[in-house]
């Protein structure tokens, strides 16, 4: 589904992603973590298509074709989501507007008409309760003095909405308390399916013990250092990244 | 020899034309009325002030050289009827209302409905003349607007315009539009519309005022309108500017409000080439409310100026200010709020917010409070922004489907709609965002 070849990355001709190759097939739950500065946020918001991020070499694919060129709209069009490690507060905009205007254009822009007022209302509803999200809570303007698990609940339930081929999750894991994380969690796990594919970026192991990846990846200094099963999580948890500075001698 | 601008010599030549046609005027009214002293007055005001310039602090950032460049014609020669489903768009027509409509500054009988039933909503010309409105025309007429040159050339010209009077104890159920039309008949056209509107106690009224060209030939309006807010009144007063790139309007409106009285008025700019936006409040009694809201989206070469003026002149008032722009392209905004509290006016709480969006590096805004306070307990804050779209929200909407035109749009929205939370008519509010989703190309819903 992604094909990530040789991906060099730079902001402000500052190179943070040196070279990366990852292969992520349908079905599959990829972790990615690494100690602060490696580049994880940097390589999902290239994957999302972050215009201040210049792509120096490399490509990205999905199913086969470059996404390269293509605005943040378009990826998200083809399937590609990001939930957000800081959720941008936009005042005046409610959640439930966001979404049917989102989700309106995703469809115009596959040529589908707009989704049937009764149809949104059933779908906010049903993906609002399987994340606990109060309903007085989608009139309200978008993450505008939502708390931190507020956000990421948030977050989520706009990827239960668009149900996307491609989820990265950013962090999501941070500023959750445990039985936020268990919400979360529980909602990917829904939405997980042989067709689709998440991507999971985290400092930590505990957001893994709910949602079990297949493969974890370590990124250091902009490159993929050591890849491995959930185990590599585990061992990262209890010795850090010593270890493996020194194995790899980075 | 003194060099003369080009300018000069523009704004020149329609002043003296503006001048001898008070000659002609004099022939089509009645000259031994005592409203006409008032004419004879003001277009001496008018010869002496004549129109304003940018040595004038006032008028630093708006020149209208480019408006007064071209021959209007000041009487427009023949009437032209025009149906009402071919003028239906500009009406608020989902609502029963009454209706004062002109066409090139004549009276449309035909697409108006006024009434004399318990209030008066009719016509000045008629106001002006007949005996029956004698004493609210001497008790009022030209009582607030100030003696500067363009309030003074209408003043000279006043004939036509609305005349609302509505007695003590009315609540006027049906909102009054005021919609003046022009049809290019004249290859220029300069319009003085000139209303008086005069609200008596704990009476309540909704006006909603818009100025039309139908074609692209330039058109100047330079309207003046004086409201009367007396004790305990309420006034909610609704100016829709959305008119063609080739007419300018001069909008000069007082408000004088009594003890306890409410005057709101929503003012939204999104049209026209030149607009200014002359909006004074005097507050003349204890504990009144004024409020002026505005939102301000234009691009190419428009130009909207809100010069606002509230005279704190009592104790125990308030007044609320809140304006949003949005500038794309070259187009420039100015907004310059004048407050003003008297030494007696203790207690006064006055509010001005002006937040502007520059969309585009060539447009420009230049924003000014101007707090005069000689009270010493008063709670008075200004404050003003300006600033660019953010990039990490545009960011933010693009990655979740939203393309880049309508999430730009939708933010801008999102900057401006606060303004719409106070708007009492909610079919008034649906135009208003239709017109910014039209205006911003986009066709979205912005229903929050």
């Amino acid at each position: 589904m992604l094909k990530i070849k040789n991906l060099h990355a730079s902001v402000d001709d500052k190179a943070i992603l040196k070279g990366i190759d990852l292969h992520v097939k349908p079905g599959e739950v990829h972790a990615i973590m690494g100690p602060n500065g490696s580049g994880k946020s940097t390589l999902a918001a290239v994957v999302a298509g972050k215009e201040e991020y210049e792509v120096e070499e490399g490509e990205i694919l999905l199913d086969g074709e470059n996404i390269d060129e293509l605005g943040p709209e378009e990826r998200a069009h083809k399937g590609v989501f990001m939930s957000f490690q800081y959720p941008v507060e936009i005042p005046g905009v409610s959640v439930t507007n966001f979404m049917k205007t989102s989700i309106n254009e995703t469809r115009k822009a596959k040529g589908l008409e707009d989704m049937p007022a009764n149809e949104m209302l059933k779908m906010i509803r049903e993906k609002s309760e399987m994340l606990e999200i109060d309903r007085k809570f989608l009139s309200r303007s978008l993450n505008e003095g939502f708390s931190g698990g507020e956000k990421k609940r948030n977050e989520i339930f706009q990827m239960a909405m668009l149900e996307p081929k491609l989820a990265i999750l950013d962090e999501t894991d941070s500023g959750l308390d445990i039985d936020a994380l268990r919400i979360v969690a529980n909602g990917v796990n829904k939405l997980k399916s042989k067709d689709n594919a998440v991507i999971i970026i985290t400092h930590y192991q505990r957001l893994l013990d709910y949602i079990v990846p297949d493969y974890v990846h370590v990124l250091m200094d902009g490159k993929i250092v050591k890849s491995g099963d959930k185990q590599l999580a585990h061992k990262l948890e209890a010795k850090g990244y010593d270890w493996i500075k020194e194995e790899v001698g980075v | 020899m003194i060099p003369v601008s080009a300018g000069m010599t523009e704004n020149m030549e329609l002043k003296e034309k503006l001048v001898s046609s008070f000659m002609a005027f004099e022939n089509m009214v009645d000259i031994d009325s005592p409203v006409h002293d008032i004419r004879t007055e003001a277009i001496k005001h008018f010869e002496v002030e004549g129109f304003p310039t940018k040595r004038q602090e006032a008028w630093k950032y708006t020149s209208l050289n480019s408006v007064l460049k071209h021959d209007y014609s000041v009487f427009p020669k023949h009437e032209e009827a025009l149906e009402f489903k071919d003028v239906k768009r500009y009406f608020i027509h989902d609502i029963d209302s009454y209706q004062i409509v002109f066409i090139d500054g004549k009276y449309s009988s035909h697409l108006s409905q006024t009434t004399h039933d318990g209030i008066d909503v009719c016509l000045m010309s008629a106001a002006l003349t007949k005996p029956k409105y004698r004493l609210i025309i001497e008790n009022y007429f030209n009582k607030i607007a100030t003696k500067d040159g363009l309030s003074s050339l209408n003043t000279a010209f006043s004939a036509e315009g609305a005349y609302i009077h509505i007695p003590k104890n009315k609540l006027v159920e049906k909102p009054i539009q005021i919609l003046h039309f022009s049809t290019g008949n004249e290859a220029a056209l300069m319009l003085q519309p000139r209303n008086l509107i005069v609200v008596d106690e704990n009476s309540y009224v909704q006006i909603i005022e818009r100025h039309q060209s139908l074609t692209d030939n330039p058109v100047l309006t330079n309207s003046v309108t004086e409201v009367f807010t007396n004790k305990r009144a309420i006034v909610d007063y609704y100016k829709i500017q959305n008119d063609r790139e080739t007419a300018s309007l001069i909008d000069n409106t007082f408000i004088n409000q009594n003890r306890e009285s409410i005057a709101k008025v929503h003012t939204f700019s999104f049209g026209g080439k030149l607009i200014r936006n002359n909006l004074n409040f005097f507050q003349n009694g204890e504990r009144i409310d004024s409020t002026m809201k505005g939102i301000t989206i234009i691009g190419n070469k428009q130009h909207v100026d809100h010069n606002t003026l509230v005279h704190h002149i009592e104790p125990n008032c308030e007044s609320h200010q809140d304006y949003k722009g949005i500038f794309d392209d070259s187009s420039t905004g100015v907004f310059n709020g004048k407050v003003i509290v008297e030494k007696e006016a203790q207690k006064t709480n006055a509010y001005q917010a002006n937040n502007n969006i520059l969309v585009s590096d060539k447009a420009s805004i230049n924003t000014k409070p101007q707090l005069e306070i000689f009270a010493d307990d008063v709670k008075c804050s200004h404050g003003c922004t300006i600033g660019q779209l953010d990039d990490s929200a545009m960011f933010y909407l693009r990655s979740r489907g939203i393309p880049e035109k309508e999430a730009r749009a939708l933010l801008m929205f999102a900057f401006s709609n606060n303004v719409l939370d106070s708007v009492k008519i909610p079919e008034i509010k649906n135009r208003i965002t239709k017109i910014i989703a039209n205006k911003l190309g986009v066709n979205i819903g912005f229903d929050l």
